[in-house]
């Protein structure tokens, strides 16, 4: 039971993550490997948070008085996660956009064909 | 073949974390440095959400790095979407229905006042620039899907975004110019919890804020209005 309550918060962010590279490696066509580096994107984001959580810590805010800073969790991975999500998306975007002109140059998105034909 | 190698890659990096990740359970961990944020950092920069004051203060000049990142993937987007030449007619799209023309006109206003709310906020409560930028968009995202036929003005977005940057960089520049660091808090940090309060971050925040909502407002544009 110590297990997992110790590690059951790491498992599944790393599921996600090698559920995203799975994806990635293996899928044929390229909107399913986006896909899966959203995933990616989110199992990490995901493993950040959970580094820097401590037991029984609350939000990094002294909305109200008498909140100790000891029992804060750690502010810098949700600091570079907040970022991340937002960058995350528009890394999202981008790669959607280049697979609407690959998709209009070969009229497929079957990377293995792409890969067989020329420019 | 592929899937086989694939999982035998995928146990191998596994077998690796689990080593690693096994000496640190969860909820363990504290770094110094999130320590002496918690701590400190009230007292530093005035704002009582530690997550505002590292974002904005401490790594302030990070922030302004992943800004250009922001920047750079929506330039690139619009690059390689824009690149065969002129931009196609839009394409006839079968009008909403009343429900969703009339809901999406009501709940425009209501999901930008809730942005803006969040990024004004953002040294007192959870949230933030990032955070309100993106739902300000994700308000142009239900125009674009409900009221068919509106567009955002380009050139308006274009310009906010262009602000947003340049008001970060400026307030920046006078942390030089008043003779301290680039980002450095020189306005009073007031009395903290309440709303004019902690000096350069909430305006460093509304910044960000707008230029995250209309970068990717402008991606939304972008790839709504793309053609065939």
């Amino acid at each position: 039971m110590n297990i997992i309550n110790d590690y059951i918060y790491y498992f599944g962010a790393f599921s996600l993550i090698f559920i995203g590279l799975y994806i990635v490696l293996v899928k044929k066509n390229l909107i399913k490997v986006i896909i899966g580096l959203s995933i990616l994107d989110t199992g990490i984001n995901l493993f950040l948070i959970t580094v820097g959580y401590k037991k029984g810590g609350t939000a990094p805010i002294f909305s109200e008085p008498g909140l100790q800073a000891s029992e804060m969790v750690d502010p810098v991975p949700q600091a570079m996660v907040l970022t991340a999500i937002v960058i995350g998306v528009a890394v999202l975007a981008l790669a959607l956009s280049l697979s609407v002109r690959l998709y209009k140059h070969y009229g497929t998105l079957n990377l293995r064909k792409i890969k067989e034909l020329k420019w | 073949m592929r899937k086989l190698t694939a999982v035998i890659l995928l146990m191998i990096i596994a077998a690796g974390t689990a080593y690693v990740l096994a000496e640190i359970p969860f909820g363990s961990t504290q770094t110094k440095i999130g320590d002496y944020f918690n701590k400190n950092g009230v007292e530093e920069t005035g704002a009582v959400n530690i997550v505002t004051s590292v974002v904005v203060n401490y790594r302030g000049l990070d922030t302004l790095g992943e800004i250009t990142v922001l920047l750079t993937a929506a330039i690139g987007l619009g690059m390689v979407l824009d690149s065969s030449g002129k931009r196609k007619d839009v394409v006839k799209r079968e009008p909403a229905s009343l429900i969703v023309y009339t809901g999406c006109r009501f709940l425009f206003p209501v999901i930008m006042l809730t942005g803006f709310y969040i990024f004004i906020h953002g040294h007192l409560t959870p949230g933030g620039g990032f955070q309100g930028g993106a739902i300000a968009a994700s308000g142009f995202l239900l125009m674009y899907l409900g009221c068919s036929g509106k567009r955002i003005n380009t050139r308006v977005s274009t310009v906010t975004e262009v602000l947003g940057g340049i008001i970060f960089i400026g307030i920046g520049l006078a942390g030089l110019i008043l003779g301290h660091d680039f980002l450095f808090n020189f306005l009073p940090k007031g009395e903290p919890n309440t709303l004019f309060s902690s000096g350069i971050i909430p305006l460093i925040y509304v910044a960000v804020g707008f230029k995250v909502g209309s970068e990717l407002a402008g991606i939304i544009d972008n790839l709504m209005e793309t053609g065939e």
